[in-house]
């Protein structure tokens, strides 16, 4: 992993891009590393696009600023891509991850003519598959983490069981479905 | 042993209350300061704090139940922001006037006009005359570190005066960072119990609170305040020590960082300080040598001390997350420069308005601000004295 890797996640308020972000952050801390994880508020009501922000490091992170050149750029909604500049400045090398059922290719005339990798998962699906409900967080969490590299993936699904177990103490059920989507989204990000 | 965790600034302030302890906690929510009585209200739903939570209709009753349970001999805190700090205001001042040390988290975001959540200091700016103490932070760890000291200062036999703990709003009270946390048993210990020496449920000594005072005592009343506030300086420096031999963090009254023989200097308060001292690295690496002084305590105003650390400085950028309307500058600069001319520091000074309403200040920002005072070093301010920073063209 490089010193410093910068993630920007657009979704729209309700959707839990937010808390995906801070999931990220959590995760990260948990193997270790120096984590930043924050909202951008603006107006805040559902349905409005809104952003947060991840950065994760080996040292010390003092940086106060939104992030303008990400090394990644996580796609919550794919309704947003019409409206928002989602790949505005993501650094050479980086990488945009969208939440479709279509492929990169399809997407590509509407990413402003951006030369880097484009991943897809089809949240919706692996949600249904394994959560029955749609909560595309879990799904696009495992799917940055395996694109990002920063986390190893057997490490990552062994920190998230910990995590999760706490969480759903009490609706071990949650837990298992919640592990699966995770599964399954390592395989089905492309 | 201090426990690494990860936590947003408000969670922090949360974990350090639940270690304090504190008897009463009145308040009324208003963002982004609202998650701290709603995680105070959890603490006490889950037995974690004893804490006595009276759920007000406004500010102003807020703080005017925190002036009655302190008077009453009660340990107090509550938490604001923005606006609620305006309409506490009147009581503020009788507070910090009945010598109450109540301790306040006021989570920094601007006064309205335009409406706006994002982090400022307006709020605590404007409250900078109404005697109570002010300690800022720059990220979690220093709202946690301060929030635990703050009972210590407030209630000093030498200060007995009402304190704000700062940190600016979303930019540290929203974002999850690394952080390290003290154990209980010794933070307990540390922060201690509270045994005012006066206070109104005293059934052996019957007292007045807050009375009407006429010209023969009131002045000599408000001197006696200053001298609290001046006191402070002292007893924040002592208490920052015993808490360093728990935690390892020591703090002063300001953090130089980079100033052994820095020229150009940004003098700062709160979380844009981190993203100064990356900027400062990043020119120090060109061999530029640029030096930032985080000012942590602004109330009392560490007016000489300033001063001194800035006397070997060329140019000076006091940077103000506030607006004074004065039309020549910020509050910080207003000190900072009055600091400086008193004390004979020949450094050129400029005053710098940035992030107002949340506006975004990054490390490009600064960097081209530093070469800014290289060339007023070159060729004078000229115009340059008080400017905007970030303002869209």
């Amino acid at each position: 992993m490089k010193d410093l890797v910068e993630f920007r996640w657009h979704g729209r308020g309700g959707q839990g891009a937010k808390t995906a972000a801070l999931l990220l952050a959590d995760v990260a801390f948990m193997i270790g590393k120096h984590v930043q994880g924050f909202p951008e508020y603006g107006p805040e009501r559902m349905g409005a696009p809104i952003t947060a922000y991840d950065r994760i490091s080996d040292k010390e992170i003092r940086v106060h600023s939104n992030i303008y050149e990400p090394d990644f750029v996580v796609v919550v909604d794919e309704t947003l891509l019409n409206t928002v500049d989602v790949t505005k400045g993501i650094k050479e090398g980086g990488a945009i991850l969208i939440n479709t059922e279509r492929s990169g290719e399809e997407l590509l005339p509407l990413l402003n003519g951006f030369e880097g990798r484009v991943y897809t998962i089809n949240a919706r699906e692996v949600c249904e598959r394994t959560l029955g409900k749609y909560f595309p967080n879990t799904p696009m969490l495992a799917a940055i983490v395996k694109i990002s590299g920063v986390i190893e993936e057997k490490q990552f699904l062994e920190e998230m069981e910990k995590s999760l177990a706490h969480k759903f103490a009490k609706k071990p059920e949650m837990l298992e479905g919640n592990m699966k989507a995770l599964r399954l989204a390592l395989e089905e990000v492309h | 042993m201090s426990i690494k965790n990860r936590m947003s600034g408000n969670e922090a302030l949360g974990e350090a209350i639940r270690q304090i302890n504190p008897d009463v906690m009145p308040a009324f929510p208003i963002t982004p300061s609202t998650e701290i009585p709603q995680f105070v209200s959890n603490m006490i739903a889950n037995g974690q704090v004893d804490t006595e939570f009276i759920p007000v209709e406004s500010e102003h009753s807020a703080m005017s139940a925190a002036m009655g349970s302190e008077a009453a001999g009660a340990r107090t805190i509550t938490a604001t922001s923005s606006c609620g700090l305006a309409l506490m205001w009147e009581v503020l001042y009788v507070a910090a006037s009945s010598r109450l040390p109540i301790v306040m988290c006021c989570v920094n975001r601007g006064l309205t006009g335009p409406l706006n959540i994002n982090a400022e200091h307006s709020d605590s700016m404007g409250a900078r005359d109404s005697g109570w103490l002010q300690i800022y932070a720059e990220n979690n760890q220093e709202a946690y570190d301060n929030m635990l000291m703050a009972h210590r200062i407030a209630e000093h036999p030498d200060v007995r005066l009402p304190l704000m703990i700062c940190q600016d709003g979303f930019i540290t009270s929203h974002a999850v960072e690394n952080i390290l946390l003290e154990e209980d048993g010794p933070i307990r210990e540390f922060v201690g119990k509270y045994e005012p020496e006066h206070y109104l449920l005293n059934e052996k000594e019957t007292m007045a609170m807050g009375p009407y005072a006429n010209s023969p005592y009131c002045m000599e009343a408000k001197r006696a305040q200053v001298q609290g506030m001046m006191n402070a300086k002292q007893v924040i420096l002592d208490v920052a020590k015993e808490y360093a031999k728990i935690s390892g963090r020591e703090y002063g009254l300001f953090e130089e960082y980079k100033m052994n023989d820095a020229k150009y200097v940004l003098v700062a308060i709160g979380s844009a300080c981190g993203t100064i001292k990356d900027a400062v690295d990043e020119l120090r690496k060109e061999g530029i040598k640029a030096g930032m002084i985080k000012v942590r305590v602004f109330r009392p105003f560490p007016a000489d001390e300033l001063a001194k650390a800035l006397s070997k400085a060329s140019v000076v950028a006091v940077m103000d997350r506030a607006e004074s309307y004065s039309g020549q500058g910020g509050p910080l600069g207003a000190e900072t420069m009055a600091a400086m001319y008193r004390n004979k520091c020949t450094a050129e000074a400029i005053n710098v308005v940035y992030g107002l309403s949340g506006r975004d200040v990054t490390v490009k920002d600064i960097k081209k601000l530093y070469l800014q005072l290289i060339s007023i070093e070159a060729n004078g301010a000229k115009g340059r004295e008080y400017q905007y920073l970030g303002l869209r063209g």
